[in-house]
């Protein structure tokens, strides 16, 4: 059989106020302390959009390579439930914002293109916090902080094989919006949400099965296990000559497995129609090229040039174009120390070891700045330090926020470049050494390099290796 | 004609109780309505354009400006139910 | 003094011949008086009006009067919200309703100094043509108690009638301004859709939603919607056109206007009398130096059930926020949240107004959206181009307001009935053009006769200046009803 499976995903729009009225967007405020009456939904108000929100729409279309519509418009959405206040959402049906994109994502080298079928905008609705779980709860508390935030909802195309190429959708969807300010793509905040619909079918076939809906997936980890769940647990009722129903079901994390909502809601009828209270929205060619001209580089597109421009290997662009930040970050140093491969090493394996690629905030205000790395860089460089000091010197920028020369000047870390004083040295260790003179002789080259170890012991580590071997094998070879 | 099965969906959709003497003269009643507005579609309407708006805006927005929210309180002022800081609504799984 | 217009009330209080608080007090002594008969206001906001007197006293001594309104004594429907007063809409599903906030509209006559007395009775949701599906009370026509005063603004046309205000502000979504204006003998006015912003106007049919003034005179009208008229940020669907100065532009006549008289508006089964009046009306105009010539409309028998199609859409939307959950009433005792709903929705709604939403939800449920309201909103293009083309040959078109006077309380049980009384009303409201209800005589019984104006899109200026050379010709403002 093969698995289908198309992804709905939610995102939070990066903006100041709310879709529709001026309140804030702020997360984590007390509940019911970041509502109006319009994103209450009491009698007598009216919505008014949000350009920023239109705007930021625009710019995921652009990247996601869909057509914007000329005209799109919005519509009422209703259904019933407590966390809605107007008992309808507003939002976008049959002239969406944008249409007719798709998504590039890799899984296991190999990489596939991702229809996107829409991507319209839309209201989100409050927040519900029941007295137990929702099936237990005698009673469940509204708060509509939540209520209006601007979402972008778009719908993937039915091009998904595998969970896993779903969660790799998922992650790539999410490094487009992060990367172009769209949206922070916290999941653990709600700022990113996804539902999927999986079916099954026989290899080959072009019709679709019976799709099933899943909900309440809420991080990546969710999406790959609920799928791989779900498809199998398809396949083994298919095996078993059952019917696949169309339902919706919930992922249960603890559980680990998705289950059959519990619910008599009678069959849904939205009832869809223009929302007279807001008009239509027109987008001219001007606007758009005003918000393409605005639009950073994209991911895989600065991950093509970091190949090409840079001479890196593919791994090595892969993981710098995982945030705009680090990205900045590592041409920032590449325009003061302009050894690219070398950077990156450092970006890699130092920057990166406390902090994650893809979290703008720490990058951009981590002490060690692209200029001081790529100041400590010049200093191994010019041989005043060696590598292994460096990155000594590295962990006390990062806790210090001091630049390199600083730290070397003071803490005396400079590499011993003088060649008497290291022959002094060179000849104590030989004065203690006989046995090792011995085993030299006789032409093991290892004990050159126990030799080399404990001059390098005795300076503490500043000797400048080159010099001490050069020396070293100079004195060895006149014994 | 509208029949007493869908009258009893459309209330179900619309969140409206009816008892059934409500429910039989609801149904003569849109009936009545009903069979009035049909006239509606002797009309020739092919080509013609909908009119959701009696007036030819496009493009009115805000600007992504944020104004100070409602004090809680006053907000919550009205609520039927409340507890502390929230709304409180009865079990939303029906019974 | 409870029965001049606001123009002379004002300008009585600049001479000091009296003084905003006197005014405001006169008019609450009259409503104490008569208002439990005729039943007009659901809040009388005493302490706050005679507040708000005393500050407008203080400008007129001081020399600085805010304008024209300043100390006018005004009703308003109780569909608008008004901070801290309660605003019900003739529910019992609001009752009790206080809202956080100001509707646009009040706002703006607040700052023009105007004082509120208080809140007018109107159908529940302002669905209705005769104020009996208020949820409180019924309102009386004061020029004949056992009729009704029209609707759905009802109350404050009665009580600008009967001098227990002296003016205010009604809603029109299918004539509910200009049917009770015609009813009660008053001046009321229906502005181009987007020309008064509907921000805290409690919606009904949003796209058909309108605000505008009742008075005692069109000179009146003029300044209460120059008062209320332009942009508001609050509201996208409100126009941005520059608000002219209406009431300096009532003088020029109708010398030279061409006028066009729908033959669509005189139908079969239509009070004799009333077209007689309107008929001689349209004489006078003609004496007054207009051209008069005949248009055809032939939309308008379809722009009824069209309506019937459109608002009740948009109304069962606009209505489903009512669920006891954020504000308003909710029902003991029920066992989960559909049930506390549904049950809340059924004490909490009058018949009029399940049933509308009973019929909004079935011409958009699934399968029926197209034939329904799709239809009817490609029916509501061919109505503003029947208009459209009228306006190519005339500059005004003229018509009776109402196919018959003011009707017995509970002659119209009927629910269909009771909507043909709103036939000639409701192609304004569809195309969202301008149009005034001006008292136009009386019938044999002494019941008021309304005449209608429709003007193009945001020509408020030719409609008022056209009613005005009528009203200026005409003796009809001068009798006003003795109710008790």
């Amino acid at each position: 059989m093969e698995t289908v499976i198309g992804l709905e995903v939610h995102a939070q729009l990066l903006t100041r106020s709310k879709m529709f009225c001026g309140c804030p967007t702020t997360f984590g405020a007390p509940p019911n302390s970041q509502t109006c009456p319009v994103c209450q939904g009491m009698p007598g108000v009216l919505p008014v959009v949000n350009r920023r929100a239109v705007e930021l729409g625009i710019r995921a279309a652009l990247a996601f390579d869909c057509r914007v519509n000329a005209a799109c418009r919005f519509a009422r959405k209703h259904y019933y439930y407590p966390d809605m206040p107007k008992n309808y959402q507003i939002t976008q049906y049959e002239e969406p914002l944008a249409e007719d994109g798709h998504l590039e994502i890799e899984v296991d080298g190999a990489s596939r293109t991702i229809g996107i079928q829409r991507l319209h905008l839309e209201e989100d609705v409050g927040k519900l916090l029941h007295e137990g779980t929702l099936e237990t709860a005698q009673a469940s508390l509204v708060d509509y902080n939540r209520s209006g935030v601007p979402l972008m909802e778009t719908v993937s195309r039915p091009d998904l094989r595998s969970a896993e190429e779903a969660a790799a959708y998922l992650k790539a969807f999410r490094a487009v919006l992060v990367f172009l300010g769209v949206s922070n793509g916290n999941m653990e905040e709600g700022s990113l949400r996804c539902d999927a619909n999986v079916s099954l079918r026989p290899r080959g076939s072009r019709e679709l099965g019976t799709k099933v809906e899943i909900k309440n997936m809420n991080s990546f980890r969710s999406v790959k296990q609920a799928l791989e769940f779900e498809v199998r647990r398809q396949a083994e009722a298919l095996a078993a000559g059952e019917r696949i129903v169309q339902e919706t079901r919930l992922w249960d994390a603890d559980r680990g497995y998705t289950r059959a909502m519990r619910s008599k809601e009678y069959a849904h009828d939205y009832r869809y129609f223009p929302e007279p209270d807001l008009v239509p929205l027109t987008i001219d060619r001007a606007w758009i090229e005003e918000i393409r001209a605005g639009l950073p580089e994209l991911p895989r597109q600065r991950r093509a040039r970091f190949v090409t421009q840079y001479g890196l290997p593919p791994y090595d662009a892969e993981i710098l174009t995982q945030s705009r930040a680090l990205a900045e970050y590592f041409e920032a140093a590449v325009r003061e120390f302009p050894q690219p491969k070398v950077v990156s090493n450092w970006v890699m394996s130092e920057l990166l070891r406390e902090l994650g690629a893809d979290d703008e905030q720490a990058i951009r205000s981590s002490p060690v700045t692209p200029a001081r790395l790529a100041g400590l860089l010049v200093l191994i460089e010019d041989g005043t330090i060696s590598g292994k000091i460096a990155k000594e010197v590295f962990e006390k920028m990062r806790r210090g926020g001091e630049d390199a020369r600083a730290i070397v000047g003071r803490e005396g870390l400079t590499q011993v470049a003088d060649e008497a004083a290291l022959g002094r040295v060179i000849d104590q260790v030989l004065a203690r050494s006989p046995r090792a003179i011995e085993d030299y002789k006789r032409g093991k080259t290892a004990a050159a390099k126990a030799l080399v170890g404990q001059v390098m012991k005795a300076t503490g580590g500043k000797a400048n290796p080159g010099i001490v071997n050069r020396l070293l094998e100079e004195k060895l070879s006149k014994i | 004609m509208i029949t007493r099965e869908e009258v009893l969906h459309i209330a179900r959709l619309a969140r409206l109780e009816l008892s059934d003497t409500e429910l039989e003269r609801m149904r003569e009643q849109l009936n009545s309505i009903l069979t009035y507005i049909d006239r509606l579609r002797a009309l020739d309407v092919t080509g013609v354009e909908p009119t959701s708006h009696a007036v030819p805006l496009v493009n009115v927005m805000r600007d992504d400006e944020v104004v100070p929210p409602f004090p809680q309180d006053e907000m919550l002022r009205n609520a039927p139910d409340r507890v502390g800081e929230f709304f409180r609504v009865p079990r939303i799984i029906e019974g | 003094m409870t029965g001049t217009p606001i123009h002379e009330l004002t300008e009585a209080y600049r001479r000091s011949e009296s003084t905003p608080t006197a005014a405001t007090e006169a008019f609450l002594a009259r409503i104490a008086r008569l208002d439990g008969e005729l039943g007009a206001y659901l809040t009388v906001t005493r302490e706050q009006a005679l507040r708000a007197a005393a500050d407008a006293d203080a400008r007129y001594r001081a020399g600085k009067p805010l304008g024209p309104l300043d100390g006018a004594p005004l009703v308003y429907k109780d569909v608008l919200c008004t901070r801290g007063v309660t605003t019900t809409c003739g529910s019992r599903m609001l009752e009790g309703f206080v809202p956080p906030y100001d509707a646009t509209v009040i706002a703006r006559l607040t700052a023009a100094g105007a004082v509120m007395l208080g809140k007018g009775n109107m159908d529940e949701f302002a669905m209705g043509s005769s104020t009996e599906h208020s949820a409180f009370k019924p309102t009386r026509n004061p020029w004949d108690l056992t009729r009704v005063p029209g609707g759905s603004s009802g109350g404050p046309a009665a009580a600008v009638a009967a001098g227990l205000a002296a003016g205010g502000l009604g809603t029109d979504t299918g004539g509910s301004i200009r049917q009770p204006a015609a009813f009660c003998g008053v001046v009321g006015l229906k502005p181009t859709y987007g020309r008064v912003s509907r921000y805290g106007l409690v919606a009904f049919g949003s796209s058909l939603d309108h605000i505008g003034p009742f008075a005692r005179d069109v000179t009146d009208a003029a300044l209460l919607l120059r008062a209320i008229a332009g942009a508001d940020p609050r509201d996208a669907t409100c126009l941005t056109a520059p608000v002219p100065d209406y009431a300096a532009a009532l003088a020029p006549g109708v010398q030279g206007l061409r006028l066009g008289l729908p033959d669509e508006y005189f139908i079969e089964g239509m009070d004799a009398e009333v077209e007689r009046t309107v008929r001689t009306a349209v004489d006078v105009l003609r004496g007054l130096g207009a051209t008069v010539e005949r248009i055809s409309l032939p939309a308008t028998p379809h722009a009824l059930a069209t309506y019937y199609v459109i608002a009740p859409a948009e109304a069962s939307s606009n209505l489903a926020r009512y669920d006891g959950v954020k504000y308003g009433l909710r029902v003991a005792g029920a066992k989960d949240l559909v049930e506390m709903s549904s049950r809340t929705r059924a004490v909490g709604f009058g018949a009029e107004v399940k049933r509308r939403i009973m019929l909004g939800t079935y011409v958009l449920s699934s399968g029926y959206y197209e034939a329904y309201y799709g239809r009817a909103q490609k029916v509501r293009t061919l109505v503003r181009r029947d208009f459209d083309a009228a306006f190519g040959r005339v500059d005004l078109i003229v018509a009776p307001m109402t196919p018959n006077v003011a009707f017995k309380h509970g002659e119209k049980e009927d629910p269909l009935s009771m909507y043909l009384n709103d036939v000639f009303a409701v192609p304004a409201d569809m195309t969202g053009l301008p149009a005034i209800s001006v008292p136009c005589g009386f019938s044999a019984e002494g019941l008021p006769i309304g005449l209608q104006f429709i003007g193009k899109a945001l020509d408020e200026a030719s409609v008022l200046r056209a009613a005005y050379a009528y009203e200026q010709a005409t003796p009809w403002r001068a009798r006003r009803p003795s109710p008790a």
